[in-house]
């Protein structure tokens, strides 16, 4: 028994000479803006834009903040887009006392349950990319957006599907997660009001093999098929269907605005078009300037919803600034910062961001893409400027 | 008992400042992780001293009832870290039984979590009048509904036990592993799809938001003039509740270990004919096994859900089965207190070690430190040492049946065998 | 109910059931084979399946770099990252049952279960890890060749790629050329005497450990072919593609009769047909209650009902007599 005791003294002493080297250091004047996105996994393309778009806002926009005393500091947070992942890191991210500010997620099944989280200590989250209505339907005063919502982005896919790509029957096919199902269900809505043929509404989680499905698909030979969801499985699942020999055009959201498209998809893709709430961002005049410090900074151009990130943590910046002023140059509280980011009326590299009161842009962008040869070349076919709706009665 | 005069005082000094030591230290620098696990360690020093059984008692709940309380609140990370530990000390418990007791290899263990959390979830949330019409109740129930269910958890989840036992009965032990594995899939794919045609598991979207126990001491502290938002009461709260559910757990364990039902069970994992030659039941015995085991879980799950105030298919997965399995393996098959080590282990290891070489690596990457010319901040992001449980689990796994099989703690009957084989010390009977 | 439908989509579904039969079969064939040897269920088998899809795309894409992929004819590239995939998943086979599971030889069963169960994880992050850090992806997607895509008709609504047929030979190809070596030479009669005595196979003077090895090196090698063909067929895969169809193609070995190589090619063909038709026809039969996303339960169903009304399989076991 000595010899155990010794051990496991000899261990505590190891263990506590090491400490200084792991303790943070509190400091009284930080404030930190955390960010939640999918660092690993396959959406990872998408989930890095939005950390690397905060982070680049952080260091150029911080110079306020800091005048008033405080140091201002990025805290990344992989939600790997699954639920429990952010729900966890909403637990921690709460805990973390100096963090004032969320800018996240990239998926709504995500961010929903997240943001539940946050409520509890009225932690603001202002989203780059999420569409899903009901982010904001629920009323909460700590949830905001600078994107379009699935409720019009679905309409507006729908409309383009029967007026530009002529279609008389579509096929509806989605991932089943809340974003996928949402926008999946609005786009059947407005087919159905406009009395299209829906051939069929299929809910899928298959990454590889997607035979079954699209084995029935090629038998009702749809005009056009709409994917709900993401690229890492639209983009498999678009190949297999042309290598099935179905004809039918594709269609498809935000959910597959990225270069890893063209990069999974290859030539099946090529040619097909996409509803977004970000686009590119040679779509934005004032981006430009940003799209040479992103380059410079990271090597790379900026993935879609970088800039929408740039211009939330822009946004959670000024609503510092002002909690700061009216806290009186003191550490604001975060229901005062939540409530300073819904007056917040911002001029950004994306637009006019003016919050209604349930935390959606009054005004939203919504863009069609056709993909091209090189993810570069893609060529924009409509872009239109819609207004929020107001929220449904629950 | 010769042995133990002379030390305890000295013993009991060196367990006391260890103990307060390392709390005054974690209370000091409340986020460094090195500190709360030398308290965690301090803990298990508890267990291996040479102090009486009442000494050790009034230890630990020194340790996990007055400090551990009191450091949570501190910093809420650690309450959490501390209410996974024993969520899973439960369910490693209860897999104890069926694996390490009875011998049935059961891979599909998370199961009967998934069964108990989707218990609460339905009906503790809006989720039960999607299908069920308000006619006669509303959904969510009242809250304090939560402390039925906590029962209903431990019935609903000891019936699937007993329906997932009864098919496999016959099965020889490789068989089962991969039945009881499938059995775990079907539930999971279950959550997932039983969105339609009536929506009572609401799909991969899971289920928000579920209630809590209602916090019926509230106006007594009120009264004592404590005011504490529900923020900080309610992690207290889960904390003190499942530490209850654990001791209970524990108990029950032990005297099962301890009855003719546990002596069954040894004899069915030793060898099944012969049991059955000497008169055991089998297939009762293997279904109160299953039944046993799974009703753990499911009182575990009820718990999980009401805590994590939103559940989905994803936390129910095989990787979690596994988890589970590597932790009795661990602290030792058919042990208690291995389990118990086992599942602290393991838990830390993935909530603590694994996140803590990560945020460290960040930093690293942050500062773009230079390790033999390469510059870290080049470091894919895709690579983050805290998804890598599956490797860890992994070795853990490989490494202990190639050589210790019998696991950190290794029950009594083992050590007794590695005696036997010239291995250890005769140990104390 | 739409018969015209249902009857409309037969042939593919079919077709689309034999692909994945095949490749059931093969990743079948390394399960039965070491369960025959060593009455182990080799857990890890799944992630030889899914190394050898790596190494498949990895060829590849090195190729594709070097800029020489698309000068060559593809057929000979196809027989290439075959035969790549098999020698390095038949190589990680051996190497685990030497590190993983001799060790544990003569332990009780639970055991070398375990390990294998850990060694399967281990090789799911192993590879992730390297994908990770070598690519800095997840998904990896093999190039697509334009001559495998094209569609050969056989009727008016009848059609099927040449890389299903594809498929389908090299699987026929794989399978009878291993018959051939288990039943017809000196080798195969080893391994079958090893299978159904060690100690006396050993005393006829088989060199056991040996015959254990090809046996591993056999099933890896079959297995990490799937792979290839895997990824061949459908473009793209991670590190957690093995996963599932491991299970399933368990379930193929235990339905032909574990132990049994024929059986397990049986149990391939039958499990993948009739995993191709319930995922077509469900959701058409139900009405879309019940759709494809229930596939995978109806495998793990066929796999209960199996083991509990006939556990010897559709052609019967092959395993020693237990003393």
């Amino acid at each position: 028994m000595p010899k155990l005791l010794t051990r496991v003294a000899v261990l505590a002493a190891a263990l506590a000479l090491a400490l200084p080297l792991s303790a943070e250091a509190q400091s009284k004047g930080t404030i930190k803006i955390a960010s939640q996105s999918p660092l690993s996994g396959e959406l990872a393309a998408l989930g890095e834009g939005i950390k690397l778009g905060t982070q680049l806002a952080v260091e150029k926009l911080k110079g306020a903040v800091e005048k008033a005393g405080f140091k201002v500091e990025l805290v990344p947070f992989d939600d790997q887009a699954k639920p429990d992942v952010g729900v966890a890191n909403a637990k921690n991210i709460i805990a973390d006392k100096d963090i004032l500010v969320v800018i996240g997620h990239l998926n709504s099944g995500v961010a929903i349950p997240s943001s539940e989280v946050y409520k509890e200590v009225g932690l603001v989250m202002i989203s780059p990319a999420n569409t899903n209505p009901l982010i904001t339907d629920r009323g909460l005063p700590n949830v905001n957006r600078v994107c379009g919502r699935d409720d019009v982005q679905g309409a507006v896919a729908a409309e383009f599907a029967i007026d530009v790509l002529k279609a008389k029957s579509v096929y509806v096919v989605h991932n089943k997660n809340q974003y996928g199902q949402g926008i999946a269900e609005f786009f059947q809505a407005k087919a159905k009001d406009k009395k299209v043929t829906v051939h069929g509404f299929e809910g899928t989680e298959e990454r590889a093999n997607f035979d079954p499905i699209l084995t029935p698909i090629k038998a009702k030979n749809p005009d056009v098929i709409f994917f709900g969801g993401e690229y890492p499985q639209a983009a498999p699942m678009f190949r297999q269907a042309r290598e099935k020999g179905i004809k039918s055009k594709f269609l498809g959201p935000d959910g597959l605005d990225s270069t890893e498209l063209l990069k999974l998809g290859g030539d099946a893709v090529v040619g097909m078009h996409f509803t977004t709430v970000a686009g590119g961002v040679n779509e934005y005049p004032k981006a430009k300037e940003f799209a040479a410090d992103y380059k410079k900074k990271f090597g790379k151009d900026p993935e879609p919803f970088a800039a929408q990130s740039y211009d939330s943590t822009a946004i959670g910046l000024k609503a510092l600034e002002a909690a700061i002023k009216e806290a009186g140059g003191k550490l604001p509280t975060r229901e005062a910062v939540a409530k300073a980011t819904r007056k917040v009326k911002h001029d950004g590299i994306t637009g006019n961001v003016e919050f209604d009161d349930k935390g959606d842009p009054k005004k939203a962008t919504y863009l069609i893409y056709q993909v091209g040869k090189e993810w570069n070349d893609n060529k924009l076919i409509k872009r239109l400027e819609i207004a929020t709706p107001a929220m449904k009665k629950q | 008992m010769s042995e133990r005069s002379g030390r305890p005082v000295v013993v009991n000094l060196l367990v006391l400042g260890l103990i307060g030591g390392s709390a005054a230290l974690v209370w000091v620098v409340p986020r460094s992780i090195l500190a709360f696990m030398l308290f965690q360690a301090s803990l298990v020093v508890v267990y291996y001293a040479p102090l009486s059984f009442r000494a050790k008692m009034a230890y630990a709940a020194l340790g996990l009832g007055l400090l551990m309380p009191v450091l949570g609140t501190h910093n809420g990370y650690y309450m959490e870290v501390a209410i996974q530990v024993g969520i899973f000390v439960a369910l490693a418990l209860g897999l104890n039984i069926v694996v390490g007791l009875a011998g049935l290899l059961d891979l599909g263990y998370v199961a009967f979590y998934a069964v108990g959390a989707y218990l609460w979830a339905v009906f503790g949330s809006p989720q039960a009048g999607k299908f069920i019409s308000a006619t006669f109740v509303t959904f969510p129930l009242a809250p304090g509904w939560f402390f039925v269910f906590l029962v209903l958890g431990i019935a609903v989840a000891a019936v699937t036990g007993v329906l997932l036992g009864l098919p496999v009965l016959r099965l020889r032990g490789d068989y089962l592993a991969i039945v009881t594995l499938g059995f775990g899939e079907v539930i999971r794919v279950l959550a997932n799809n039983l969105d339609k045609p009536w929506n009572i598991t609401n799909g991969p979207k899971g289920i928000t938001p579920i209630e809590r126990p209602p916090l019926f001491f509230e106006p007594a502290l009120r009264a004592v003039g404590i005011e504490a938002s529900p923020f900080t009461l309610y992690p207290l709260y889960f904390y003190f509740l499942i530490l209850g559910i654990v001791v209970v757990v524990i108990l029950v364990n032990q005297r099962l270990e301890h009855s003719h039902v546990g002596r069954a069970w040894e004899a069915i994992r030793e060898d099944e004919v012969a049991a059955q030659a000497m008169g055991v039941p089998l297939v009762r015995m293997k279904l109160l096994a299953f039944a046993a085991g799974a009703s753990f879980a499911g009182i575990m799950g009820v718990m999980f859900s009401a805590k994590q105030l939103f559940i989905n298919p994803e936390s129910f997965t095989f990787l979690e089965s596994i988890g589970v399995l590597a932790m009795v393996i661990l602290g030792g098959m058919g042990s208690i207190p291995g389990a118990i080590i086992g599942a602290s282990v393991v838990t830390i290891l993935n909530l603590q070690v694994l996140k803590g070489i990560s945020l460290w690596l960040n930093d690293l990457r942050n500062a773009g430190i230079e390790i033999f010319g390469y510059n870290l901040a080049n470091l894919p992001s895709q690579f983050e040492p805290a998804k890598y449980e599956r490797m860890v689990f992994g070795i853990i796994l490989i490494l202990m049946m190639i050589y210790r099989p019998e696991g950190i703690i290794p029950a009594r009957r083992r050590r007794l065998e590695r005696f036997d084989r010239g291995h250890e010390e005769r140990p104390a009977p | 109910m739409d018969w015209q439908l249902v009857f409309a989509i037969l042939p593919q579904v079919v077709m689309d059931g034999l692909v994945l039969g095949f490749m059931y079969a093969l990743i079948a064939l390394g399960y039965t084979m070491v369960y025959g040897v060593l009455e182990l269920i080799n857990f890890a088998h799944s992630e030889i399946f899914m190394v050898g899809a790596f190494v498949g795309v990895e060829v590849l894409l090195l190729l594709k770099a070097g800029g020489i992929l698309d000068p060559l004819n593809p057929f000979l590239i196809l027989i290439l990252i075959v035969l790549a995939g098999m020698a390095v998943s038949g190589i990680l086979a051996v190497v685990v049952e030497r590190v993983a599971y001799r060790p544990l030889r003569g332990a009780p069963r639970l055991i070398p279960l375990i390990s294998a169960i850990g060694v399967s994880f281990f090789l799911q992050d192993a590879v992730r890890l390297g994908v990770s850090l070598w690519r800095n992806a997840f998904y990896l997607t093999y190039p697509s060749f334009a001559v495998f895509n094209k569609r050969i008709e056989l009727g008016e609504t009848v059609d099927f790629s040449v890389k299903s047929i594809l498929v389908v030979a090299a699987s026929l190809l794989m399978l009878f050329a291993l018959q051939f070596l288990v039943t017809r030479t000196k080798l195969g009669k080893a391994i079958r005497a090893v299978a159904e005595d060690q100690p006396t196979a050993s005393l006829m003077g088989i060199n056991v450990n040996r015959m254990i090895s090809l046996t591993f090196l056999i099933g890896g090698a079959m297995g990490g072919a799937a792979g290839v063909l895997f990824g061949v067929q459908y473009n793209t895969i991670n590190p957690f593609t093995g996963f599932i169809p491991g299970i399933k193609a368990f379930t193929a070995a235990v339905l032909g009769g574990i132990g049994n190589i024929p059986g397990a090619m049986v149990g391939g063909l039958v499990l993948g047909l009739l995993e191709a038709f319930a995922a077509s026809y469900l959701s058409l039969f139900t009405g879309g209650a019940f759709g494809a996303e229930y596939k995978d339960i109806f495998a793990f169903s066929i796999l209960i009902l199996i083991l509990i009304f006939r556990p010897r399989g559709l052609l019967g076991e092959v395993v020693r007599e237990r003393a």
